[in-house]
């Protein structure tokens, strides 16, 4: 009988994943912010920062007048002469995947990624958000960012948020996924910790783990990136499954996507300072990229409205 | 929930004929060279601060003060003799009086200002701090200079509250203190012993640790400027024979001492049978204990900040690592990892984590210490991190499978170096922490509050952290039990050493 109610198994989960200190995590992470990035270590970071980002829009406002410019600028974020790498990919919804991919077109290395699963709620049945997922990945679509069912989490149905994501794995075929926990919504870095293993047990090499939808009031932080990271480096220590991250929303500049690196390159290593292992998910962020690129060139900086807008910021 | 027992991956981790999986921590994303660049505004030559004033020492002769990062000389420094520190007691007896009756309030203006003038001139300290004694200007920077500052804004909001210090009770300052600070945190201990005598109306002679006088010497140019009325406060310079001059001069009412044991030992030999009052903050061989339900990543930032926090240069460092068996394995893997990123080097560069072994001497005990731990048979695991050729270092070191008899889980490092031992029960683990001559902190790792409420009444030390480890504040009481000495310091426990109560 105990075994079957939910804080039975909230235990048992909680308890073979360990805890995490809020304290302690806060002030590990605010190390990171004191690591002093200068000359070509700041060039190699900015650069390797632009090729990890998933270029995001996300509205009900979206064109595919939009999502074209979108993917223009995702592959080719500049002038030509200031020598940056395309971006990793561009996030849009599961409506605008075949406009993305006309724009695209095949063989540009630019990734189309789509929200589906009733983003950003996931408050949908589950055959619905499934039959999402197939219809973005038949319209083009080659990585999915699927929401967790975070209702069931806090209710300790465990097993029903891991049956679900793995139904969703199904469901992408040959599309990599990225679980979004949804971590404002979670609350706890314990409840973050817990819910990353959830799901790294059930996704694939080359999937990702992802921090947050960019719909709530608290998106991507140092503080739960860390807790995500220090998980897939448990996951990866202990299995040899390597799990890519991606933290969404929030990350506006240079400064702090270059603190964001400094955690992998600490927290995981090198293996993961590639964009098949972590990618941001972000679109204000790009341009910042791109004029600190600029201004390490010419040494000065040059006026925002130098640099094309491709979407306006969630 | 059957499902999720058997969602567990099913591959093991190491299969056979394939390495385990292992993380790179290579040189994909090397950081480039940030050194601080602040001028620390030297002086080639040092002279005492007696009266308010700096003076050629009597004796003519001055020592060499070095870089322990490039072994360079920085400034040569005053050389004081008997005459001298009868000359700084003269003027501090002398200055005793009249700051004595000063109002409280008034007191407490000089302190605030110096506060202040110390946070204006903070990166210039950080820099000739980090110069000084070795360790990384991250540390001076966001550690040394700003902790010593809020010891003096701390005391200088006591300074005109000293009626409410023991209720009931008068209080008055002892008069002359004598004081005698360590190379460690050379600025941080000026301002933990400076500061609560000064707010209480004492007067003070101090002697800075032979190998790190200059921030105490640059200090002497803020109470200068502070306007701070002569003689309150003396800097007299020069190795252990200066120190006995202090303590043993008849003026002072109170000593105050922080350093090694043996020392300690020394100066309480000399004050028996005197009337003197006396403090000491001792050494340490801290026991930091890890249960198997710690928040581990965590627990594991807090060893390493707990024993590679300057250099291990701490009084209360963690050096000795209470592990509970069923996470000892754990453990030691996530250290070696975390070492792997650890920076040693170049102190002034902002990156660096771990700076220089302050003095040649003290890079020899830790050497020989090492050499003994690995002889009686410990596992000895360092990084390999390359080193600067020039100046003192020595990487982080991890020492496994230490039993209580060893010379390394008995007696000081002062170091880098990690001592590791395991524990099955909690009586198991309080026993080993409390099995030591010392007693002046311990730390504690548990997800557990009850737990953590009884270890810290049974563990012998006068600091216990609670998940966290090396938290300082100037309104928290420090110091030790046993051989880590007596007598406290920050809070108002800290005060009450340097007050007479009628």
């Amino acid at each position: 009988m105990l075994a079957k109610s939910s804080s039975a198994a909230l235990r048992r989960l909680f308890d073979a994943v360990g805890p995490v200190d809020a304290v302690g995590i806060e002030e590990r992470v605010a190390k990171y912010g004191t690591r002093s990035i200068k000359k070509n270590a700041k060039l190699w970071g900015l650069k390797t920062a632009v090729s990890m980002v998933d270029l995001t829009t996300l509205e009900g406002k979206d064109t595919p007048g939009k999502v074209a410019s979108l993917c223009r600028k995702a592959v080719q974020p500049h002038d030509a002469d200031l020598d940056v790498p395309r971006v990793a990919a561009v996030c849009v919804y599961p409506a605008m995947v075949r406009h993305a991919r006309r724009a695209l077109g095949t063989g540009t290395g630019v990734k189309i990624a789509s929200v589906a699963t009733a983003f950003p709620s996931g408050q949908a049945p589950l055959e619905t958000r499934l039959a999402e997922v197939r219809a973005a990945v038949a319209d083009g679509a080659d990585e999915i960012d699927m929401v967790i069912n975070r209702g069931a989490f806090l209710a300790g149905e465990f097993a029903a948020v891991q049956d679900e994501i793995a139904a969703v794995v199904e469901a992408c075929g040959p599309a990599a996924l990225k679980v979004i926990l949804e971590v404002s919504e979670l609350e706890t870095y314990d409840n973050i910790r817990a819910a990353s293993f959830l799901a790294l047990q059930v996704i694939r090499p080359g999937d990702f783990i992802k921090t947050s939808t960019g719909k709530t009031s608290l998106n991507a932080t140092l503080g739960n990136n860390q807790v995500m990271i220090d998980a897939i480096r448990d996951h990866y220590l202990d299995t040899g499954i390597a799990i890519g991250m991606k933290p969404a929303g929030g990350i506006r500049t240079a400064k702090q996507a270059l603190t964001f690196l400094v955690a992998v390159k600490e927290t995981l290593g090198d293996a993961w300072l590639t964009n098949t292992r972590y990618r941001f998910g972000a679109s204000s962020l790009l341009n910042d990229l791109l004029r600190q690129l600029a201004k390490e060139k010419s040494g000065a900086y040059q006026a925002p409205y130098y640099f094309s807008e491709a979407a306006e910021s969630y | 929930m059957p499902t999720l027992a058997k969602k567990t991956p099913s591959r093991p981790a190491s299969r056979p004929g394939r390495p385990a999986p292992e993380l790179i921590f290579g040189d994909l994303w090397p950081f480039d060279p940030a050194p601080e660049t602040a001028d620390p505004k030297l002086k080639p030559r040092y002279d005492l601060f007696i009266g308010g004033r700096f003076v050629v020492p009597q004796t003519g002769k001055y020592f060499d003060s070095i870089n322990p990062a490039n072994e360079k000389k920085l400034a040569e420094i005053a050389l004081a003799g008997p005459a001298d520190v009868d000359a700084a007691y003269a003027a501090a007896a002398k200055a005793a009086g009249p700051w004595a009756r000063l109002p409280g309030r008034e007191r407490a203006k000089y302190l605030f200002r110096l506060a202040r003038l110390l946070q204006d001139r903070a990166r210039e300290f950080a820099v000739a701090e980090t110069l000084d004694g070795g360790k990384p200007i991250k540390e001076s920077r966001d550690f040394d200079v700003p902790m010593a500052a809020a010891h003096f804004f701390y005391h200088a909001g006591w300074a005109d509250k000293l009626e409410y210090l023991a209720p009931g009770r008068q209080v008055a300052p002892l008069g002359v203190v004598g004081q005698v600070i360590p190379w460690n945190f050379p600025l941080l201990m000026l301002a933990w012993k400076i500061a609560p005598a000064l707010a209480l109306g004492n007067t003070v002679v101090l002697k800075p640790a032979e190998t790190t006088s200059i921030t105490c010497l640059k200090f002497a140019e803020i109470i200068q400027e502070a306007g701070l009325p002569s003689g309150v406060v003396n800097f007299v310079t020069g190795a252990g024979d200066v120190g006995a001059a202090v303590v043993n001069h008849p003026v002072p009412a109170k000593i105050a001492f922080t350093g090694s044991t043996d020392v300690g030992k020394i100066i309480m030999r000399a004050l028996a049978g005197t009337d003197k009052k006396l403090t000491l903050e001792l050494g340490g061989k801290a026991a930091n204990i890890v249960f198997d339900d710690a928040p581990l990543d965590q627990a594991v930032e807090g060893i390493v900040n707990g024993i590679f926090f300057n250099q291990g240069h701490v009084c209360c460092a963690g050096s000795r690592l209470l592990v509970h068996e069923p996470v000892a394995d754990a453990v030691l893997a996530k250290l070696k990892r975390r070492l792997a990123v650890l920076k040693v080097g170049d102190p002034l560069d902002k990156n660096t984590d771990i700076g220089a072994i302050n003095s040649a001497a003290q890079l020899q005990r830790i050497r020989e210490l090492v050499a003994a731990g690995e002889a009686e048979g410990a596992e000895l695991f360092q990084p390999a991190c390359r080193l600067p050729e020039k100046g003192f270092y020595f990487r982080p070191t991890l020492f496994s499978g230490v039993s209580m008899s060893h010379r390394i889980a008995r007696e000081e490092i002062f170091g880098p170096v990690l001592s590791i031992l395991t524990f099955r029960t909690v009586e198991e683990a309080v026993e080993k922490a409390n099995n030591t001559a010392y007693g002046l902190s311990a730390g504690v790792w548990t997800d557990k509050g009850s737990r953590t409420l009884k270890l810290s009444t049974e563990l012998k030390a006068g600091v216990v952290w609670a998940n966290t480890y090396n938290k300082f504040d100037p309104t928290s009481p420090f110091g030790g039990y046993k051989e880590s000495g007596f007598g406290r310091e920050g809070g108002r426990q800290g005060l009450l050493d340097y007050a007479k109560l009628t």
